[in-house]
């Protein structure tokens, strides 16, 4: 009960704080907009160049899964790796420690706000989207019911791993280039780039090691329906190994960056 | 020649300054790595399902990535860093060092600052571009080199000017930060020829972003798939554009009201 208030004073302050920038929260999400859109016209270009289908996908099949991978990619984006590096070049660590939450709480709570502010936008470009490349939706309920589900477990493998990743900026703080390499791997094995079914096979067998396919490309499978309702389970049970996973690295990175931190500028 | 002096000499003087944090080189190799992986990779598993992508095929497209890495390791090299410095000479008042020195304040701006490293990608992207070639074993023409280096140079004025004019606003809306963020993103998009894109999208990223001109037509020009009207339409705009933003420059300094006034 105390959390929820906590979340809830939180969550009115960081609203307060989105607001006073309202620009860049809008230019932010262009990287969302442009990134899919490439590459759906790159693969529609290819589905038309092979006669209509390219492994199982059509034109319009590759437009409603880069839609929503559009619209997955915004749901489960965080931004700690940037943060992080400056709240510990800063110090600016030092007083989210001496408050009484852990402050994976805060970014926890700013990281939802931000997208309820920003969902009204997202939905408008997927709108202008669907009507721009006339995708092939066939879509039930159940489908879209447990797909929800597997955003929701899918932003919180990418959380725990994007937090864990953040935290070395304790040891190092050219964070860039590790950022640009976690990025690389996300962009290839997530299913951002294409469905993980169109990547060469050894890549396939890669991304089965990488927790990234659970982030986008699982929860795009089930939305579309383009995986049965009985193998949702396992898809579930591998998205909560990757959470617990994520988790525990999560933990230990944390308890032993903490003793590092010195608290620079304090 | 004394304008080439003044760039030269800061050139030396960023050159100095860098050397100095020798790990930032270590650094952007492998960011430029990371760079060439992303673009190549999707090239790859594209190319595994078909050989022609919208008339290009996957050496011409490995070609048109070595363009991309160059054009876009000029502007990290230079552009970007004099733009971001100026907004923030603007927004402090800083720039009134500039502007009292005895040499075109527009071409202080545009050199002063270099982040030389981004050099590797501009060497990375040479590479690419000869190995391609090389795989096509096409013979150059004479009139391709030329076409290629006149498009690389109206190209390059191109979005020298645009980010001139994009920095200039700085002086009427003081953040401007978030407008390198838009650039940087549509010139991603640059990385696939625009021949592909819907026509709004290839419409943005040739006339409202001009990345379609600094990476498209250099390439097209080298793999000599570039029509007369294209070249003079190119040449043209970089024409009009050096001038429409030495103008614009010239009225947004009319606009700066010096130092923490």
């Amino acid at each position: 009960m105390r959390l929820l208030k906590i979340y809830r004073a939180m969550f009115t302050t960081f609203m307060a704080i989105h607001l006073q920038y309202r620009a860049s929260l809008l230019i932010w999400l262009l990287a969302f907009f442009i990134e899919p859109v490439v590459y759906l016209a790159v693969w529609m270009a290819v589905a038309n160049a092979q006669g209509g289908m390219v492994g199982g996908f059509s034109a319009p099949d590759f437009a409603a899964y880069f839609i929503a991978s559009m619209m997955i990619h915004h749901a489960t984006f965080d931004w700690h790796m940037w943060e992080f590096e400056f709240r510990i070049r800063n110090g600016a660590l030092s007083p989210l420690l001496l408050k009484p939450v852990h402050p994976i709480h805060g970014d926890l709570i700013e990281n939802i706000n931000y997208k309820l502010l920003t969902l009204p936008v997202m939905v408008v470009a997927a709108v202008v989207l669907i009507l721009t490349f006339k995708p092939s939706i066939q879509a039930d309920a159940a489908h879209l019911a447990l797909g929800a589900l597997a955003v929701l477990l899918g932003f919180a493998v990418r959380f725990t791993f994007d937090w864990a990743l953040a935290l070395v900026a304790f040891w190092t703080t050219r964070v860039n280039a590790i950022n640009q390499a976690y990025f690389t791997l996300m962009v290839f094995f997530s299913g951002r780039l294409a469905p993980l079914s169109l990547l060469p096979e050894p890549m396939q067998q890669i991304a089965d090691f990488l927790p990234f396919q659970w982030v986008i490309a699982f929860p795009i499978s089930l939305i579309l329906g383009r995986i049965p309702l009985e193998q949702a389970r396992s898809g579930f049970a591998m998205q909560l190994l990757w959470i617990c996973i994520g988790g525990t690295v999560l933990a230990l990175t944390w308890r032993a960056g903490l003793k590092r931190y010195s608290a620079v500028g304090a | 020649m004394s304008y080439l002096r003044i760039a030269w000499s800061y050139f030396r003087v960023n050159v100095l300054n860098e050397l100095a944090y020798r790990t930032n080189f270590f650094v952007q190799v492998l960011e430029a790595f990371l760079e060439l992986i992303v673009a190549l990779g999707g090239v790859m598993v594209v190319y595994s399902h078909t050989d022609n992508l919208g008339g290009w095929t996957a050496p011409e497209l490995r070609t048109l990535i070595g363009v991309y890495m160059m054009v876009g390791g000029a502007i990290a090299l230079v552009l970007q860093p004099g733009m971001q410095l100026l907004m923030e000479d603007v927004r402090k008042g800083t720039l009134d060092f500039i502007l009292t020195k005895p040499a075109d304040a527009q071409l202080l701006v545009s050199v002063r600052q270099v982040q030389i490293w981004k050099l590797t990608d501009i060497l990375l992207g040479i590479v690419l571009l000869i190995v391609s070639m090389l795989q096509m074993g096409q013979s150059l023409s004479g009139v391709q080199v030329l076409n290629f280096a006149v498009t690389m140079l109206a190209g390059g004025a191109i979005i020298y000017s645009f980010c001139l004019m994009l920095a200039t606003l700085t002086f009427w809306f003081v953040r401007m930060e978030n407008v390198l963020f838009i650039f940087n993103s549509m010139y991603d998009a640059g990385r696939w020829p625009l021949t592909l894109y819907p026509r709004w999208l290839r419409g943005i990223l040739t006339f409202v972003v001009p990345v379609g001109f600094a990476v498209t037509v250099p390439s097209q020009a080298l793999l000599g798939k570039l029509d007369g009207g294209t070249l003079l339409l190119t040449i043209a705009l970089a024409v009009f554009m050096l001038v429409a933003s030495r103008l614009f420059w010239l009225f947004g300094v009319r606009h700066y009201s010096g130092a923490s006034a």
